[in-house]
């Protein structure tokens, strides 16, 4: 079980460093060239040379086009129309039909941007050429130019952003299934009632039963650290020792509401399905751990304030990334200890009634 | 045979009985995937709006205050902090007051008038990676936009014809308004039916065996594969009705219709759930507690089908490695099936592939159930 425990974070964690990503390295496409002419197959010869897009199959009829886009193999349909080469020609704007697969937002969107860039880009090209023939020369101007510079993860690598709040997840899972498990055992096995009659008093009890999680929690955020460290090459830049304690101010709410699944469920299997639909998948959700939550509707801004992971990621990505610590963060961690001192005691208080 | 069957009715009306005494677990597992539905609906979003940024302008001309209200006007960004001097930049991004701050340096405007490149400085907190890409390639493209409009008004009001050579409109099939829902609903029915398969079916089974009473079964009449047969039944019906549920939902909640055949559609997910409920039954026989057996079936039907189906990473752009290891979740399978079928209503001829490794995946796991609980002397 320990082993299950220690291990599964790190196979976890490199996984995820490098299955999660968002971006589309390469695009099918296929293309319907109506035109077949010499201007409309150098256009398809450029979109193939970037090695973004990669061309699937040409094809002959929109009917072929249809089910093309129906197998899902194909992510965006070109069609040239037969008036391409005329329209170019006649110093128009020759428009293309392109038909992307929306069925995948995130990736439609990626991937009508990089068709957009292209597009322009050719344009410019095309037309500094057709200039070039006829020797006009267009009157220079200045030209806007963005240098956009990514602090912090420059390379814009997710794993970058994810391994460190993965770490987190590990602490939230650790700490509440198994607090939850824990305690539910007992009832379903039938040594509660062996516990009740002990002369323990119920603190020491719950002492007991949390003491041995935190630091098995512990033990697995220090493993997933190194792991993050040693195979992501993600180094902890701020504060380690603030991201130590205030992990513990976290935990505090982990561990009260793995307590509190315990006081509302009789068997093991009820607590997990608890602990994971009820509990740990809306904070995940709603605590900004994969999705932005600046554009999440107003409500759910609202509901993120009051999960305690919403500022532990803060901490997180603010310690591990930013190098931050103390002074940038430490109403976070202030938070944090107060929504845990509360839980924590609110669910103690329940769990103790339920003993007596 | 008949006695067979009768006793494999016993112990399907056994379990359901435990089942339905379980209102908790009852209402876990009806009321949670709507929850969850609604949750993925409304909180899942990657689009960014709203952008908090700062500007710095260091140029304080007529033509940089109109390229800022030109960036602002977009709606996609709103100026949260005023920068008054260049020391407060780095303060502004670390402290996250702003996801971006604009410098415009002193000679911007002189720059572009002598006809040079005027930079435009674009510091991007990358933190949250998605974002500052999103934010990123916003930027660049106004930027390449605004520059081109000046560059068009310039020249046309020199007499220059100015035309783009080549335009576009993209339409989008499938999902015209590109929500992230839609896309998600086939992946959230995996998610939640293999969950249903794998944890409560091997919890189920191997909570016999942590009670202790599984020795009683033993000398019962009842053999073991009519035992398992009985077991995973019930479990078998209550995800099929979750499914139902989750469907329902999407239709009316998001309207996420079914475009294509509804029996394509049962015949996928019985096949699914029998996959997933081989893998559960695997993980029953090679765990003795409850715990392991929880730990075993999370981290092998859980992680992967959230990680490496597809579900929300499209796998096409992970190492060829990853996508190879994404074969041992049946969820990939699904959800591309799923995905066929409500989303862009095609035919059996854009998954049959699929079909066949759902049932390849039964047979496998089937069989390594078997050969491990012979390892194990379990008469199981």
């Amino acid at each position: 079980m320990f082993g299950i425990i220690l291990v599964a974070p790190v196979v976890q964690l490199i996984f995820l460093g490098y299955a999660a990503t968002l971006d589309l390295k390469f695009i099918r496409l296929a293309i319907y060239d109506q035109d077949n002419s010499r201007p409309s197959r150098e256009l398809v010869k450029e979109l193939e040379a970037g090695k973004i897009f990669y061309i699937e199959k040409y094809l002959s009829s929109y009917q072929e086009l249809e089910e093309s886009m129906q197998s899902g193999k194909i992510l965006i349909s070109i069609v040239i129309p037969q008036e391409y080469e005329q329209k170019l020609s006649r110093r128009e704007t020759a428009h293309l039909q392109i038909i992307v697969n929306g069925s995948d937002g995130n990736a439609a969107s990626i991937a009508t941007g990089y068709i957009s860039k292209f597009l322009s880009l050719y344009g410019q090209k095309y037309k500094v050429n057709l200039f070039e023939k006829s020797g006009m020369r267009p009157p220079p101007t200045g030209t806007i130019v963005a240098e956009p510079r990514v602090w912090f993860n420059p390379l814009l690598i997710t794993r970058v952003y994810m391994v460190p709040s993965i770490v987190g997840l590990l602490l939230s899972i650790i700490t509440l299934i198994l607090t939850a498990l824990a305690v539910v055992k007992e009832k379903e096995i039938g040594t509660y009632e062996q516990i009740i009659v002990t002369p323990v008093k119920p603190y020491q009890l719950i002492l007991g039963k949390l003491i041995p999680f935190i630091i098995l929690a512990y033990a697995a955020a220090m493993i997933a650290l190194a792991a993050m460290w040693f195979i992501f090459e993600i180094p902890v830049k701020g504060s380690l020792s603030f991201l130590l304690i205030s992990s513990f101010f976290y935990i505090l709410s982990t561990l009260g509401l793995g307590l509190f699944v315990s006081t509302v469920s009789k068997t093991q299997q009820q607590a997990m399905m608890i602990a994971i639909f009820g509990v740990l998948l809306p904070m995940v959700y709603l605590s900004g751990f994969a999705f932005p939550l600046d554009n999440a509707p107003l409500f759910v801004q609202i509901v993120s304030y009051f999960i305690p992971l919403t500022y532990f990621f803060k901490v997180i990505r603010g310690v591990i990334l930013q190098g931050n610590g103390f002074i940038e963060l430490w109403d976070e961690a202030l938070i944090m200890l107060l929504m845990g001192v509360i839980i924590l005691i609110a669910s103690a208080i329940r769990f103790r009634k339920k003993l007596d | 045979m008949t006695d067979s069957i009768n006793r494999i009715g016993i112990i399907v009306v056994k379990e359901f009985r435990h089942l339905l005494r379980d209102v908790r677990m009852l209402a876990v597992l009806t009321f949670f995937p709507v929850f969850l539905l609604l949750m993925f609906g409304y909180a899942v979003n990657f689009d960014v709006d709203n952008v908090p940024i700062g500007i710095y302008d260091g140029d304080k001309s007529e033509f940089s205050r109109d390229m800022r209200s030109a960036l602002t006007a977009s709606g996609y960004f709103y100026e949260s902090v005023q920068i008054a001097s260049e020391d407060e930049i780095f303060e502004v991004i670390n402290a996250n007051r702003a996801k971006c701050v604009i410098i415009i340096p002193e000679n911007f405007s002189s720059d572009y008038h002598k006809g040079k490149e005027a930079k435009l400085q674009y510091l991007i907190n990358g933190t949250d990676g998605n974002s500052a890409n999103i934010i990123q390639n916003y930027l660049t493209s106004f930027t390449a936009g605004y520059s081109n409009r000046l560059r068009t008004e310039i020249l046309e009001a020199k007499g220059f014809s100015a035309y783009t050579p080549v335009d576009f409109r993209p339409i989008y099939w499938y999902n015209p308004e590109l929500k992230s829902t839609k896309f998600l609903i086939p992946g959230l029915m995996a998610m939640i039916l293999i969950m249903i398969c794998v944890i409560t079916v091997a919890l189920s089974i191997v909570r016999e065996k942590e009670r202790g009473t599984m020795e009683q079964i033993e000398v019962s009449p009842v053999l073991s594969h009519e035992l398992l047969i009985g077991k995973t039944i019930p479990y078998i019906l209550l995800s099929l009705l979750s499914g139902i549920f989750i469907l329902i939902a999407g239709f009316v909640l998001f309207s996420v219709e079914v475009k294509g055949s509804y029996l394509l559609l049962f015949i996928s997910t019985i096949l699914f759930i029998s996959a997933s409920t081989s893998l559960g039954i695997f993980v029953s026989v090679i765990s003795d507690t409850q715990q392991v057996a929880f730990s075993i079936a999370t981290f092998i039907s859980m992680l992967p089908a959230v990680i490496l189906s597809g579900f929300i990473f499209p796998l096409e752009s992970t190492p060829v490695a990853v996508q190879v290891l994404s074969y041992i979740t049946p969820a990939k399978y699904y959800i591309i099936t799923l995905r066929s079928v409500i989303l862009r209503g095609a035919g059996i001829s854009a998954f049959w592939e699929q079909l066949l490794l759902l049932i390849a995946y039964t047979a496998i796991f089937l069989s390594l159930a078997n050969i491990a609980s012979k390892k194990k002397a379990l008469k199981l």
